[in-house]
């Protein structure tokens, strides 16, 4: 490829996507597009990037930037995250919105599904504590293709058993051929949607709880402080936004801070008083906080 | 250091198992039917078994069975691997006692995940 096609290509993604391509990453590029130059019919990437830069281009370059991204994800991904959601987050709101009894999840990078349905299954299993609840879990993503096999809810047997308890497995999926397809009154629980995370969230509302994980790993700072602020400004006062373990607010954004003995997952600063309101946020709640809470079914 | 007997008619997938769980920080005993296995119980529990279903001589199911009974026999972690992948054998064993399942083809990732599942890591 041309050093002029290469720099349009990183350019185009970065504008699109936030995607930040560092330090050479032809081979990246080489390897992900060589296919979508095929289906498109065109020759070899010089000829994709000449398609792409025509203006009126704009289905082929969507497809440039779903290609680019990287949609590595499973079921109860670092496990923590579930357990902090379930001891720490879920009690607090519960108390909290005891009125209103409603809860909105934002899952902002779901790729194929898991993290929302394993989020949709947690719920699942406190349904006890959640009649007369309205909850929802809205999951969104860049990728339309994800999105696809997210909606359909189906997994390979390698996918059902990274992350997944068999007891959720027995519970939860029934096969369909050689593959898994999961639960219908999960499915249902869950909204999914295309949406990038560089557009504008007004017309999303306010959420209680944001899932952000492993996707701001990809974007340069500049990005992250932007989609961080803007995250903030989507997140009720007292609510929670969760990042991936590799993930840190750290140079980033002074709008969060980490909740204490809870990694990943963080709290609006200045919410000193709502966290006294929340006593889930202290102690007491992480006593109850263990390994075995996931796998009771 | 944890201990797993791995029990598998298979040595080829014996030294696969084996080198991940040793890769986990366990120590190894081999078993290659059920028999063999529950007289290596009987010595000495483990605190982990990864099981194979069909075997001859005494396969996975029974084997779990008899495990379950004996002396100190609740103790282990039961992970079955086989290639057994459908629902109803699925709870056929996790209602005779084991602990979590591993359908074959499996790999590394698999194992340790499930591994973590029962507690192990
Ligand atoms: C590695 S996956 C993370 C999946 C899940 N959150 C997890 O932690 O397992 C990253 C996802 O972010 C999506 N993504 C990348 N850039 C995006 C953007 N600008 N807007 C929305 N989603 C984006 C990708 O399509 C991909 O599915």
């Amino acid at each position: 490829m041309t050093p002029g096609g290469y720099e349009y290509l990183r350019g185009m993604l970065h504008e699109k996507s936030g995607l930040a391509l560092t330090g050479d990453k032809q081979y990246l590029i080489e390897s992900r597009l060589i296919p979508v130059a095929r289906r498109h019919g065109h020759a070899g990437l010089d000829e994709l990037v000449r398609a792409a830069r025509n203006p009126g281009s704009e289905a082929l370059r969507a497809d440039i930037v779903e290609a680019m991204t990287t949609n590595e994800t499973f079921f109860f991904r670092d496990k923590t995250p579930f357990e902090h959601f379930d001891n720490l987050i879920l009690p607090a709101l519960l108390k909290a919105r005891s009125n209103r009894r409603r809860l909105r999840i934002w899952c902002a990078a779901a790729s194929t599904g898991q993290e929302p349905y394993s989020l949709a299954m947690m719920l699942d299993q406190n349904a006890h504590k959640l009649a007369g609840w309205n909850i929802e879990i809205l999951a969104t993503d860049i990728s339309i293709e994800v999105l696809e096999k997210a909606k359909a809810g189906l997994y390979t047997q390698f996918e059902v058993q990274r992350g997944l308890p068999i007891n959720y497995l027995m519970k939860y999926f029934k096969q369909v051929g050689d593959m898994w397809q999961i639960a219908p009154t999960i499915r249902q629980k869950v909204k999914f949607a295309p949406f990038n995370l560089l557009a504008d969230y007004a017309a999303l509302g306010s959420f209680d709880v944001v899932f952000c994980r492993n996707v701001l790993i990809y974007f340069d700072t500049e990005t992250k402080r932007d989609v961080l602020a803007r995250m903030a400004g989507s997140l009720a006062p007292d609510g929670y936004l969760l990042l991936g373990a590799a993930e840190t607010m750290l140079g980033v954004s002074e709008r969060f801070e980490g909740v204490a003995g809870y990694r990943g997952v963080h709290a609006l600063k200045g919410q000193g008083d709502q966290a006294a309101a929340a006593p889930a946020r202290q102690q007491p709640f992480q006593a109850e906080a263990g390994a075995g809470r996931l796998r009771a079914v | 250091m944890k201990s797993c007997l791995v029990v598998d008619d298979s040595a080829v997938i014996r030294k696969v198992a084996r080198r991940i769980l040793e890769d986990l920080d366990f120590t190894i005993e081999e078993a290659e039917d059920g028999k063999v296995a529950l007289a290596k119980c009987r010595d000495s529990m483990p605190d982990a078994v990864l099981l194979d279903w069909n075997m001859p001589v005494m396969d996975g199911m029974q084997f779990l069975l008899a495990l379950r009974k004996a002396e100190g026999g609740d103790k282990p972690k039961v992970v079955f691997c086989t290639t057994e992948n459908d629902l109803d054998h699925i709870m056929k064993a996790i209602r005779s006692g084991a602990n979590e399942y591993i359908m074959k083809p499996f790999d590394r990732e698999i194992v340790e995940a499930k591994f973590q599942e029962v507690g192990l890591l």
